[in-house]
């Protein structure tokens, strides 16, 4: 009997992840895309008046302030979050790999944070700033901090901090995993060997370590970049996007990042077509910096 | 040498400092959960008068009709366990063709596969909605606000990455082993069930680890298929709906988070090491 090329159980097997990648990613991103340029909308459907309209969505989001706004914020939020995630984490990295007692039930307690969902978090963090703060400050005399009037997330620039602060805490200790990870797989001979010639331990970590490690910098800098762009719950659930603030002479949400404004501009300004031309801006940014990053850091990998 | 043990103290203290700030919001949610509303407001950081306040605050939690939390928590077992339990089983076996068949399409599928992973959900969310309300009605099975849709969705955006968990390991496993059952008169299905899928114990681990914490925890795609405030509702959008109400019940509001957590702790102290593994092995594709 021949070999059928691909036998029944090929296709049998694949079925049910076909017909949830077809569903699911498959169609919407196909639609989507198309949508982008039609006038669509919760009364414009496929069937109803929807008509193409070129790239008007497009050019309107050139004119969009709150776009222009939230594109600039994610960019400088996405900068701050990388910075400060894989400098806390390495650091945390370097604390948990020292012959200390108990380190194991540190770095539990550091990668804890990242099994709790980022919505329920942003809540939490909003009574700590809203409540808790004041009430620090009450006790250690400090005045800014104890003002009603001060409170970090009704200004729009420590707002932001503080959903830098949200995300550090809550990722920190999932990057520092990957780095414990990185700095175990390094040889002990070698640095035994710089121990022997002499090499402080400062030294021992930026002339040895850290150049062995420069896969996991590959990874964990672009799953905080990523990461970071696309953040959403904890921006919904912290800062709801407020406060306002004026931008081009009107009123906006001072921390409305991408993905939040996209969302926003969906539902809130009923603007299907609008949002999913967002949408696909965001996407394509995306795509072009996450390649960007992996491939100058695999360049410097391979300069090794 | 004494120099040394210094320095090492004071690591061990650095440490600790640490230790307590990261766990200090959670320690915060615990205090504040076994307290009156007044007392909230007034001392925020002091423990509580009374911790016996924090079972009445979890009774009224758990019973009150208007945050629905029994049922979101019974709704978000159920909507995480059928999914985990789809996503393992289909992608295992697609894994395993795609892995045996030695052609351009399923090399391309797979490809195809793995490249969605670039995909963010919000250039999907929209049309999804809008196409799971059009196609349900074509069919006649509704999508939207069931189990149904929100079950198909995950495993349409879990089962990349767990088909390519399951693609690296099974590449690795010998042929001979499945030679070896088929001579025995093994159909290639039972092949597959009896002898691969427990072989791939250690991957199901990663990918139940992995796509249970990011269901449990999601927001934004339930938020957009069930709703806030309709019949099916997960912990996340339950909590949320409450906590995103006009006048802030800061004792409900924190015991309900604190209920939201204790499973993922609990889970977390009797899995730590599978968790952590599994967390950084899906992290280094």
């Amino acid at each position: 009997m021949r070999k059928a090329k691909h036998p029944a159980i090929f296709w049998i097997f694949l079925a049910p992840v076909l017909f949830a990648f077809v569903m699911v990613i498959v169609v919407p991103f196909v639609l989507g895309v198309c949508y982008s340029f039609t006038n669509w909308s919760a009364t414009a459907r496929l069937n109803d008046a929807l008509r193409f309209i070129g790239l008007r969505n497009y050019l309107g989001i050139l004119k969009d302030s709150t776009f222009t706004y939230s594109f600039m914020l994610t960019v400088v939020y996405t900068a701050l979050n990388m910075i400060a995630i894989n400098v806390v984490s390495f650091g945390l990295a370097i604390l948990v790999t020292r012959a200390i007692k108990a380190r194991n039930v540190y770095r539990a307690g550091f990668f804890l944070p990242n099994l709790i969902g980022g919505l329920v978090l942003g809540y939490v963090w909003q009574f700590i700033f809203d409540n808790a703060v004041p009430s620090i400050g009450t006790i250690l005399g400090l005045a800014s901090w104890a003002n009603p009037n001060n409170l970090v997330l009704a200004k729009s620039g420590s707002a932001l901090l503080a959903l830098v602060v949200v995300g550090t805490w809550q990722y920190a200790g999932y990057i520092m995993v990957i780095y414990v990870a990185a700095i175990e797989n390094v040889p002990v001979e070698l640095i035994e060997a710089a121990q022997i010639d002499g090499a402080s331990a400062a030294r021992r970590l930026f002339a040895i370590i850290v150049p062995m490690m420069r896969q996991a910098f590959t990874i964990t800098l672009f799953l905080t970049l990523v990461n970071s762009f696309k953040q959403f719950d904890v921006n919904y659930s912290l800062t709801a996007g407020g406060p306002s603030v004026m931008f081009m002479g009107q009123p906006i949400y001072g921390t409305q990042l991408l993905a939040m404004n996209i969302y926003n501009q969906g539902f809130r300004s009923d603007d299907m077509a609008g949002g999913q031309a967002r949408a696909v801006v965001f996407f394509l940014v995306l795509v072009i910096v996450s390649v960007i990053q992996v491939s100058v850091n695999k360049r410097k990998e391979i300069e090794l | 040498m004494k120099t040394r043990r210094i320095g090492l103290v004071a690591l061990e203290i650095l440490a600790i400092v640490l230790f307590l700030i990261f766990l200090f919001p959670f320690f915060i949610v615990l205090i504040n959960s076994a307290k009156a509303p007044f007392e909230i407001t007034q001392a925020p950081l002091s423990l509580p008068s009374n911790w016996g306040k924090i079972v009445q605050n979890m009774v009224a939690i758990w019973t009150s009709a208007n945050i629905q939390y029994a049922s979101s928590f019974a709704s978000s077992i159920i909507i995480t366990a059928l999914s985990l339990i789809l996503i393992n089983v289909f992608a295992a076996q697609a894994a395993w063709v795609l892995v045996r068949t030695k052609t351009k399409l399923s090399a391309g599928i797979f490809i195809t596969f793995v490249a969605a992973m670039v995909i963010p959900f919000q250039i999907v969310m929209f049309p999804l909605l809008t196409w799971f309300r059009d196609f349900g009605e074509a069919v006649g099975i509704r999508l939207l606000r069931t189990f149904t849709g929100i079950v198909l969705a995950y495993i349409g955006f879990g089962m990349s990455q767990s088909i390519f968990l399951f693609h690296g390991f099974t590449k690795s496993i010998p042929l001979e082993l499945e030679e070896a059952a088929t001579i025995d008169g093994c159909k290639s299905w039972q092949t597959f069930y009896l002898i691969i899928f427990p072989i791939l114990r250690p991957i199901h681990a990663t990918v139940l680890v992995l796509n249970g914490i990011w269901i449990w925890n999601d927001f934004l795609l339930p938020l957009l298929i069930l709703g806030k405030g309709n019949s099916v509702m997960t912990i996340p959008l339950a909590v949320s709906n409450f906590a995103g109400a006009y006048v802030k019940q800061w004792d409900l509001i924190l015991t309900a988070i604190l209920m939201a957590m204790i499973p993922i702790i609990v889970f977390f102290l009797i899995a730590q090491k599978s968790i952590i593994k599994g967390m950084v092995a899906g992290s280094i594709k």
